[in-house]
């Protein structure tokens, strides 16, 4: 997992180094200082004159900058080093996430990336910035002062060999009971705010079924239980600092009271007052890095999970590779299945897709017709190589999908999903998905063979319209064409349409296949529709059934002989057909 | 601005006294105690200092200095045993305290919440929601256990050492005070620099996360058009602006230390000079002091000591600027889910069991299958009680869900018991409004709504609520087993009477079909199933309630035209004998309803039965033969 992350340094690994580097002289200066300290405190004693002390005092302020100048650089580096870790692994991320196919994108869900792209890399960033900087630090202090320690006080020194190691226990035994607790208690708290977020998502189930007391009850519960977590782990956590206090009031008093009868016994010359009061400043140091140096593990250790989260992420391995020799030229818009199964994992029971033998020629329209779950929309995805064959293979222009360069067959085979999505930017942007290229005349030819012209030029900004994100100020019927306009423009050999006129009146979506019929009859167009109306003039329709094609046809033969056709076809016309919006 | 966060925190502090009445005032004395113990150590240190150096001068013998330097340690020693025992028992408290306000406050915080009315949820980010549960509460975590004390001990100390110090020399205490006047302008103009730029790392995190959640949305889209390459480079571009604000929110956090730690060295180095200065016995200064004491070196040594402590201790409250900040944001915000004024519910007309008895109803305790509104008439004292049929009627109903927007205008319908209506229009014609009305989710502008003759305004919103289904479009469901979903209709419904809810609905054949059947475990609202199936768990939970009237929202938009067959025969066995209101875009859903209303732009435009529309050749005509869109 370290490797993975360590991996997104790159340009922050200068940064990185001159961190600690910068810490070690920023140590140095701080654990020196107290010893100059130590000298100027004694020469006072002794009763020395203002020059003495100036000199001392400008010795002293040199260092003082000195250290300055190394905190704030290292402070600046550890800065820039973190945050841009933290900048590398959202990029490296998202860029991975770009290069996923349809089946990595199905196993991560939307809201569960974007709180590994933000809230789990925030914790990493604090956690490097801990361990280049306090993980570093904390030793250092720890040992520049014992040996400044032993320096000034000699023997004096070992009763910090004694009293650190005690301190380190304490900590040590503390860490290792929170951090359970404490991963326990946070996937509760997890828990917690996920219940939550389906309350205030279902608020109108809640109150329409007046459950608001039954939803206190539930959360009171898991609130409860959650505190009591918390604070086991925070009681045992809050001992660090008594033992802490222990560790240095222990230091204290072994200092003064040996260290009095060291000066006095040796009248000043073993140790001396100034040195006295510099032992107990280093002792102090030294007690505070240790606890710094848990504080920070306990972190780093929490911050672990979100790491395993991001490496998850930069870990999967798109499901489709682009082959070693690709073909970029699509000599046509033919499309055969030989022998086609499809499961959507290895581990599925039942085939999505089975036993499919299909040929369609160039410049064919072919319709689809099927419930939901009859894999109308997976039998096309094949086509476009969004997931690949379990078994057997399709071929586009005569050539396995496997051997094309995977962004060619793409811009030769335009889809309009199912669930299709407008983007926040005008109109003009928004076609432009087709094709950056196209000229203001060719996108208002692909947005008038889609009929949306007509709506478009009554807004007052006509293409430089603004759409919200998502599309949320355009109607479904518009939404829908203007994503038909874009995948047009593309000017593919293969048009598919899945359930994408839906939502259109059927006058205008008449329109639409005749304007396909007349403008672009050299591509094959394949339409997946709920209508029957949609799909009426097709040269031939394919009735899928349980993933399987449970009959191919014209609209007049299939009425005649297809079960499934007949009824979906009666229920639409004897009964009324949608009112879609 | 600063009076409003000064009451914030006093109401924090008032708030979990509230709480905690004794543990509190309890843990405020002991950490007061262990401020007051930890510095009082430094005189009895300075006494021993000085000790020694009167024994060095003399020439004393350890034999006969180490009396007095002994008892000074002793007395020391006693000071450490307090300052232990206080210091725990405070930390223990703090975490005590802390983890039971967090408790009580999120509870105070959800139930408030659960109390308020609709147009919270509606008009609220429900990202915005969240954050009340996770960044605020987190931060007034680290106020409450850690800033708060931290500035009450620091506080105190910087009190206790100032005191000492003048009891020492007044003239050195100036020059300290000079030096923790420049540490405080350090602060502030380091310290909120760093705090401008962590609420502009939040504000750039919110836009970076409104970018991903777009572009991840759009992400099959992204790879059918081969768009990489423009959304990573969109992605750069406000990922770079994060990283920007991040840098330089967290160099300004680093610097705060190093810069406060030698400024105190400074004034370390400026102290000994002046201290230097006054000992020439030539200038003959006069030092003024509480203790009397002429000025020497064991005046200006242990000086330098308590400096440090002085300005080590400014350090200490200087480094929570950040979470104070951030704190007291959080705590207002806390504190303005808990103020928000709850739905309004002057009802008290209550649905109770009720059982005939000679032609006349009255209340009862067990179950009859029948229920009756207990109607309290003020006047006189009497009650009545009507029958729980499902009759509604709307007069003249006006709405608006924001002032000088009016949504819908005069909207007159009636619904007599076991009728089907149904609402048909574009969009935005105000469909959902209309069914937002009945169960008083908003409440009318003008005119009158009667249930069974009742206005809905007198009944209690629970029971009104209660005698109303509701099936959405969006079906929400809840982490739990597929029959705990099921029963969230009627909490005492045996796992027969959900299943046969099930088996009305047409669920369950879909569900028994799934790897646990009624056990399977629904995880992230249902994303294991389809939307069709969660539609169709909506309608068994619906069905489990049994209300007299229902209203069905767009329940089968998701369900293609043959599994709808299937449900429709479920659909029509649940609409038996009930008032329902359905929204359907789907003309076979409508078509059956005794009367059909075509709504637009908030009014009515049309209505009557499937035939009489057709005959009209209206806008209902238009619509069910296709030449018409609706925008």
């Amino acid at each position: 997992m370290v490797k993975e992350i360590a991996g997104s340094l790159r340009e922050y690994k200068r940064p990185s180094i001159a961190t600690p580097i910068l810490v070690t002289f920023e140590v140095l200066m701080e654990v020196l200082i107290p010893f100059v300290i130590a000298i100027l405190v004694n020469r006072i004693q002794e009763g020395a004159g203002l020059d003495v002390i100036l000199k001392y005092g400008a010795v002293l302020i040199a260092m003082a900058a000195a250290s300055l100048v190394f905190g704030v650089c290292s402070g600046a580096a550890c800065a820039s080093a973190s945050s841009g870790l933290a900048k590398n692994l959202r990029k490296d991320m998202f860029y991975k996430i770009q290069t996923y196919s349809f089946q990595n994108i199905d196993k991560f869900n939307v809201p569960s990336l974007i709180t590994r792209m933000t809230t789990d890399v925030t914790n990493v960033q604090n956690a490097y910035m801990l361990l280049i900087r306090i993980v570093v630090r904390s030793p250092l202090m720890l040992i520049f002062s014992f040996i400044m320690a032993f320096v000034m006080g000699g023997s004096l020194a070992w009763v910090f060999v004694a009293v650190v190691p005690l301190l380190a226990v304490g900590l040590i035994i503390i860490v290792v009971k929170t951090i359970p607790l404490f991963r326990r208690a946070f996937k509760k708290y997890d828990k917690l705010n996920n219940s939550v977020q389906e309350n205030v998502k279902a608020a109108r189930e809640v109150k329409s079924y007046v459950r608001e007391d039954y939803e206190q009850q539930k959360f009171g519960a898991a609130s409860h239980d959650l505190r009591m977590d918390f604070k086991k782990a925070e009681r045992i956590l809050a001992f660090n600092s008594p033992i802490m206090q222990f560790c240095l009031y222990v230091v204290m008093i072994v200092v003064l009271s040996f260290g009095s009868y060291l000066i006095i016994d040796s009248t000043g010359l073993d140790l001396g007052v100034g040195e006295l009061s510099s032992m107990l400043t280093y002792g102090f140091m030294m007690l505070n890095s240790l606890m710094m140096l848990s504080m920070a593990f306990t972190m780093i250790t929490m911050a672990g999970e979100s790491g395993r989260r991001i490496v998850e992420v930069l870990a999967e391995e798109s499901s489709l590779k682009n082959p070693e020799a690709p073909v970029y030229e699509i000599k046509d818009g033919s499309i055969d299945f030989e022998d086609v199964s499809f499961k959507y994992s290895a581990t599925a029971e039942r085939n999505a897709l089975s036993d499919i033998n299909l040929h369609i020629k160039s410049g064919e329209t072919i319709g689809i017709i099927g419930g939901t779950g009859s894999s109308k929309s997976t039998l096309v995805q094949l086509i476009s190589r969004l997931y690949d064959v379990t078994e057997g293979c399709v071929k586009v222009g005569g050539v396995d999908v496997r051997e094309y360069d995977m962004e060619a067959l793409r811009n030769a085979v335009a889809m309009v999903l199912q669930k299709n999505v407008l983007f926040s930017g005008t109109i003009a942007e928004n076609l432009r998905w087709g094709n950056k290229d196209a000229t203001d005349d060719e996108i208002k030819e692909a947005a008038h063979l889609a009929c949306a012209d007509e709506f478009i030029e009554r807004f007052p900004d006509k293409y430089d319209t603004y759409i919200e994100q998502g599309g949320a100020n355009v109607s479904g019927g518009q939404k829908q064409r203007l994503c038909i306009a874009r995948a047009l423009l593309k000017k593919p050999k293969i048009l598919i349409l899945d359930d994408s006129t839906s939502a259109v009146d059927t006058h205008t979506d008449a329109k639409i296949r005749k304007a396909m019929r007349e403008y672009i009859p050299a591509t094959t167009k394949i339409i997946i529709a709920q209508r029957t109306a949609s799909v009426e003039d097709a040269d031939r329709i394919i009735v899928m059934d349980g993933g399987t094609i449970n009959d191919i046809g014209t609209h007049a033969e299939l009425l005649k002989r297809n079960a499934i056709y007949r009824e979906v076809y009666t229920s639409q016309n004897k009964e009324g057909h949608d009112l879609e919006d | 601005m600063k009076t409003k966060k000064k009451g914030v925190l006093l109401r924090l502090l008032k708030t979990i006294h509230s709480f905690y009445p004794v543990l509190l005032p309890v843990a405020i004395a002991c950490i007061t105690l262990t401020a007051i113990v930890g510095a009082i150590p430094t005189i009895f240190m300075q006494r021993v200092i000085a000790n020694i150096t009167t024994a060095l001068e003399n020439g004393t013998p350890w034999s006969e200095a180490s009396g007095p330097i002994l008892t000074d340690l002793y007395i020391l020693i006693a000071m450490y045993v307090i300052s232990i025992i206080t210091g725990t028992i405070y930390y223990q408290l703090m975490a005590i305290i802390t983890q039971g306000s967090l408790e009580k406050l999120r509870d105070k915080m959800f139930n408030g919440m659960q109390k308020l009315p609709i147009k919270f949820f509606d008009t609220t980010g429900h990202g915005d929601i969240m954050s009340y549960y996770t960044n605020d509460i987190d931060t007034l975590r680290q106020l409450i256990s850690q800033t708060c004390p931290q500035i009450l001990i620091s506080g105190i100390t910087i009190l206790s050492v100032f005191i000492i110090m003048i009891y020492y020399c007044l003239w050195l205490t100036l020059v300290v005070l000079a030096g923790a006047a420049v540490m405080l302008i350090v602060t502030k103009r380091i310290g909120f620099g760093s705090a401008r730029y962590f609420v502009k790392q939040q504000q750039v995190i919110g836009e970076e996360e409104g970018y991903i959640e777009e572009m991840l949305t759009g992400q099959k889209v992204i790879k059918t058009f081969c768009h990489e390459e423009e959304a990573e480079a969109g992605f750069d571009a406000v990922n770079d602006r994060l990283y920007d604000a991040s840098r330089r929110a967290n160099r300004y956090a680093n610097m705060l230390a190093p810069a406060l730690f030698n400024i105190g060295n400074v004034l370390y180095v400026v102290l000994a000079v002046v201290g230097g200065i006054f000992l020439i016995p030539e200038l003959n200064v006069i030092n003024v002091s509480i203790s009397g004491m002429a000025l020497s070196i064991s005046v200006v040594v242990p000086f330098l000591n308590m400096a440090k402590q002085f300005t080590g201790n400014i350090n200490q409250v200087s480094q929570q600027v950040n979470s104070v900040v951030m704190g007291l944001a959080g705590t207002a915000r806390v504190f303005d889910l808990i103020d928000r004024p709850p739905e309004v519910d002057e009802g008290y007309v209550t649905l109770v069991r009720a059982r005939e008895e000679n032609g006349e109803i009255a209340e009862c305790a067990e179950r009859t299958g029948m229920w009756a509104w207990k109607h309290p008439h003020q006047a006189d004292g009497s009650v009545t009680y009507t029958k729980l049929q499902g009759d509604v009627r709307l007069f003249d109903v006006d709405f608006e869900y924001e002032e000088g927007k009016p949504v819908l205008h005069n909207i007159t319908l009636y619904a007599k018991p076991g009728q089907k209506v149904a609402f048909v229009g574009a969009t935005g014609a105000g469909k959902t409004t209309i069914t937002n009305l009945l169960n008083r989710f908003y409440d009318i502008a003008d005119g009158k709504i009667r249930y069974d003759g009742i206005n809905i305004n007198k009944i209690k919103k629970a029971d009104l609520r209660r005698s109303l289904g509701m099936v959405l479009q969006d079906t929400n469901l809840f982490t739990g087993t597929v029959m705990e979903n099921i029963r969230y209709g009627k909490l005492d419904a045996t796992d027969e009477d959900c299943i046969a809810a099930a088996k009305l609905a047409g669920a369950d054949d879909f569900i028994t079909r799934l790897p646990d059947g009624y056990n399977t475990f629904i995880t992230g609202n249902g994303a294991n199933l389809s939307q069709g199936q969660r539609q169709l768990l909506s309608i068994a939970r619906a069905a489990v309630a049994d209300p007299p009237v229902m209203i069905l929202d767009e329940a089968t938009s998701s369900i293609d035209t043959r599994t709808e067959a299937i449900v429709q025969r479920g659909m029509d066995a649940l609409m038996k004998g009930r008032t329902v209101f359905v929204i359907a875009h789907r003309l076979s859903t409508v078509k059956n309803s005794d009367v059909i209303i075509v709504l637009d732009h908030g009014r009515i435009i049309e209505r009557g039965t499937h035939e009489q529309l057709l005959e009209q050749k209206g806008q209902y005509y238009q619509l069910y033969t296709g030449a018409f869109e609706l925008e």
